[in-house]
């Protein structure tokens, strides 16, 4: 029926804007979703709480985040205590938006094979967090947790430190361009007590912990920055200071 | 601006959702479409009009 | 008969030019990243990209050599589409044994760690486990049957010359960088969104080369209706793409380095990421194998899908309200308590139209039931669509708020996920495969169908061993967890609700084994039925036409 000329193409003609009138429908349906859900965390203040002490992540820090996602730690660990009773006994006060908000990206998780590290900052002492990082089953014995022994002769490899926190920057985290340049110098001066730039690293990020944290002072290896990394986890927020029942803070 | 914004999804949105949602039901059970979709839900069992040809290979892209 | 029927035409050769400045342009920027990566990584994927594209270049020249390349218009294009089964079977083994090796770690964590190997230590394998299943073997079954499926509804060859091999390789290509980026340590850290900007940059291309050939081939087609396979698949393809295009908002530390920083953070970054997660499972994992569902079981059955009128409802219905269900991955968190509310609410309502699309599937059968008897392909795609009733009534429940209190973080979420993709994706998709072997390679039936009803048991008792283990083994931590003892003091440590899984993980390896074994057994027997004589065998399909009928 189709052999004429003129008729599959008039078929043709009208029936392709029927797909593309499909794909536009399918385009418009899964939108409106989206747009309502999302759009709104953007522009409501309420989305994230008014806190004090949530800053910037030191670049020692920021690099041991690198390794914490590189092993795909946030597989079995989630970041994200929910309030519930035996969540905050067990782990501490609730997780509150604000204190991932320079997270990028987020590590809530969504799974609990092992604990929740939201809070695990100031938990366990340095040497703790190495062996067990070392040999999981060496201080938790029934831990089914692998091995991270080869962290502690991985050279920390900081060589792109700059770049990392200028494109922070530069995505709205309030690291000041001192901060920014003065990058590598921080994140050498975080494992030095009796560094020269220990002032400065105090300055810049309020209460940041300045010590060597996988006991060895040769060298800034993979396991400081990672050790670095979880001891700041939850401990930023000044809880004092923050009132749940505040008009700012009712989500 | 939440209370604004959660006022209108409550009640216009819920309103629109249930209209285009009617609006489907009502394309889906048209009497008239009926013939249509029997046809398009032969579609699969449709294609088997003429015998293969067998002895013609699809080589013809690598 | 219209002239242009079964006459081969020489191809203008653009589709070719342009696949191959693509590959030079590659090839040039995988170069700079060998020579110039400022991380170990890049460079190594520096020189993996670099013969991938070269590799594709001599591909498309070879494609040109001897005196052109001849178009067959009267043909379907079935070369790519035996492509896409094969290296569906591939991965489907490979993403499977990956599966099994990090269930064994957990089982037995003292025997599959080494520490010396730390690239195979959990995390880093199991988003290769993800992406292998849901993007290699997932994907590569979406993309192969949305081939067969487009031609043979709309009469009428895949479009676009070269192009369908471009998005063949070109996936395959972009799983390779995947795959190897996590054991490198290569990862965006974001649960199924794991590939790192390049690869992602690169999907991309290949995806819009996938929708083009894909609403091409509609554009030929010679039926006035489309039909309803192809509307899933479409919405699968145009989904994730705006999915993909979102979520993976990023922007790299260096031009050459491995890692990039999300656009988004925290809050925003955790409702995006679910939102794309949830549409993952929605689109990927759902829509585009209901395409499947739509045109292999009324073709094996031969009888038409059992509503059409249904299948409308079902389809404006489903992508609809499964846009909106991301945050109920987010209970309870500091996500604000409106957005879970929402999510919630239409999570519930999900399962209407999943019950809707699982009722038309089932009843498709009706006045034809002594064929799960008879036939196990068509057994298998009903114990399938019955995996996505269930799984789908399974996911409103977790997704109400106080269940989900109960079940988040525990291996509940676990045994709901393989439910649904060992028992439906994964069935679904060894049906078509059974369906297709015969078809495209023109044999009287599959080589063995003894080994499909080994399979089928096989694959039927790993998923029941696998959420048997699961279930209890999640309610028995979220339970332990939450527990108290008589001076109100939290009962277990953490570390004993670890301990107690310990019998679960081991059958759960067991059931994963089981599935494993029954897809080796399908690869054996697709091996054989396209290598071997199947003029015995008892598994007889209606052959399927290759020519393009003429109307």
């Amino acid at each position: 029926m189709a052999d004429t000329p003129q008729k599959p193409s008039f078929h043709q003609k009208f029936f392709e804007k029927n797909s593309l009138i499909l794909t536009l429908g399918v385009v418009v349906t899964i939108s409106i979703g989206g747009i309502v859900e999302i759009a709104p965390l953007f522009y409501l203040n309420s989305t994230i709480e008014e806190v004090e002490g949530v800053r910037p992540y030191t670049p020692l820090e920021l690099m041991g985040r690198q390794i914490y996602m590189r092993e795909g730690c946030y597989n079995c660990h989630s970041q994200m205590i929910r309030p519930l009773r035996d969540e905050v006994e067990r782990y501490g006060h609730y997780s509150l938006a604000a204190e991932s908000m320079y997270d990028r990206p987020f590590q809530w998780g969504s799974k609990r094979t092992g604990p929740d590290l939201a809070r695990v900052g100031g938990r366990y002492s340095d040497e703790w967090h190495r062996d067990h990082l070392i040999h999981p089953q060496s201080v938790v014995p029934e831990s089914i947790m692998p091995p991270y022994a080869f962290l502690q002769d991985a050279v920390l490899d900081y060589s792109t430190i700059t770049a990392h926190l200028r494109v922070n920057q530069f995505l709205g985290v309030p690291y000041s361009d001192e901060a920014v340049e003065n990058a590598v110098a921080d994140l050498e001066a975080q494992v030095d007590e009796f560094s020269s730039g220990y002032d400065d690293l105090i300055a810049r990020y309020p209460g940041a912990q300045i010590r060597n944290f996988d006991g060895n002072a040769e060298v800034i290896t993979e396991m400081d920055a990672l050790i670095a990394y979880l001891q700041v986890l939850g401990t930023m927020v000044d809880f004092s200071t923050y009132s749940p029942d505040a008009e700012a803070n009712q989500r | 601006m939440y209370e604004a914004l959660a006022g209108f999804a409550q009640t216009w949105g819920l309103l629109f959702f249930f209209a285009v949602f009617i609006g489907v039901l009502v394309y889906a059970l048209w009497p008239k479409n009926r013939e249509k979709f029997d046809a398009a839900a032969r579609m699969p069992l449709n294609d088997d009009a003429p015998p293969s040809e067998d002895g013609k290979k699809d080589e013809s892209n690598v | 008969m219209s002239q242009a029927t079964a006459m081969p035409v020489k191809s203008s050769g653009l589709d070719g030019m342009l696949i191959g400045l693509i590959c030079i342009l590659g090839a040039f920027w995988s170069l700079m990243a060998a020579a110039r990566g400022v991380d170990p990584q890049m460079v190594a994927h520096g020189w993996l990209m670099l013969g991938g594209f070269i590799i594709g270049l001599v591909l498309v020249v070879n494609a040109y050599s001897a005196n052109g390349r001849v178009e067959e218009t009267g043909l379907y294009h079935d070369n790519v589409i035996k492509a896409g089964a094969i290296a569906t079977m591939f991965w489907a083994v490979v993403g499977l044994l990956v599966g099994v090796v990090i269930a064994l770690q957990l089982a037995w964590p003292n025997i599959f760690y080494f520490e010396q190997f730390g690239f195979l230590n959990f995390g880093r394998l199991r988003p290769l486990h993800t992406s292998a299943v849901i993007f290699a073997f997932g994907g590569n079954a979406l993309i192969a049957t949305s081939f067969y499926v487009v031609q043979r509804t709309s009469r009428a060859r895949l479009a676009g010359g070269l192009w369908p091999w471009f998005v063949f390789w070109g996936y395959q290509f972009f799983i390779v960088i995947a795959a190897s980026g996590y054991v490198m340590g290569v990862t965006q850290a974001q649960e199924y969104a794991e590939p790192e900007w390049y690869a992602d940059i690169w999907l991309t291309l290949v995806w819009v080369a996938y929708l083009m050939v894909f609403l091409g081939t509609l554009w030929k087609r010679k039926e006035p209706h489309i039909y309803v396979a192809n509307w899933f698949y479409l919405a699968f393809i145009v989904t994730i793409a705006v999915l993909h295009l979102v979520n993976n908002l990023s922007i790299p530390v260096d031009p050459f380095g491995s890692f990039s920083y999300r656009v988004f953070s925290g809050v925003q970054n955790a409702l995006t990421q679910w939102w794309y997660g949830h549409n993952a499972v929605g689109f990927f994992l759902t829509a585009g194998f209901l395409g499947i569902m739509y045109y292999f079981i009324p073709k094996r059955v031969e009888r038409p899908v059992y509503s059409y009128r249904l299948s409308i409802v079902h389809f404006w219905t489903l992508i609809f309200i499964y846009i909106w269900a991301g945050p109920h991955h987010l209970h309870y968190t500091a996500l604000p308590e409106w957005a879970q509310t929402l999510g919630m609410t239409f999570s519930v309502m999900l399962w209407m139209p999943s019950w809707g699309g699982m009722i038309n599937g089932l009843m498709t059968l009706s006045g034809a039931w002594d064929k799960l008897r008879t036939d196990p392909v068509v057994r298998m795609m009903v114990v399938s669509v019955a995996f996505y009733g269930m799984s789908t009534f399974e996911g409103p429940l977790m997704s109400i708020r106080a269940v989900n209190a109960l079940s988040h973080y525990t291996d509940w979420t676990i045994g709901h996920v393989h439910s649904g993709a060992l028992g439906w994706v994964g069935m679904i998709s060894f049906g078509a495969i059974y369906c297709m072997g015969p078809w495209l390679w023109k044999k009287k039936g599959m080589w063995s169908r003894a080994l499909i009803e080994w399979h089928f048991w096989l694959a039927t008792l790993g998923i029941l061993l696998y959420i048997a283990a699961m279930w209890p083994s999640g309610i028995t931590q979220g339970l332990m967890w939450r527990a108290y003892n008589d001076l109100g003091f939290l009962e277990y440590s953490f570390i004993e609700t670890v301990e107690a899984m310990h019998p679960y993980y081991i059958i759960r390896a067991g059931g994963g084994l089981l599935f494993l074994a029954g897809a080796i057994l399908m690869a054996f027997n697709m091996y054989k039925t396209i290598t071997g004589d199947v003029s015995e065998t008892e598994d007889e399909v209606t052959p399927q036409p290759r020519a393009i009928p003429a109307e």
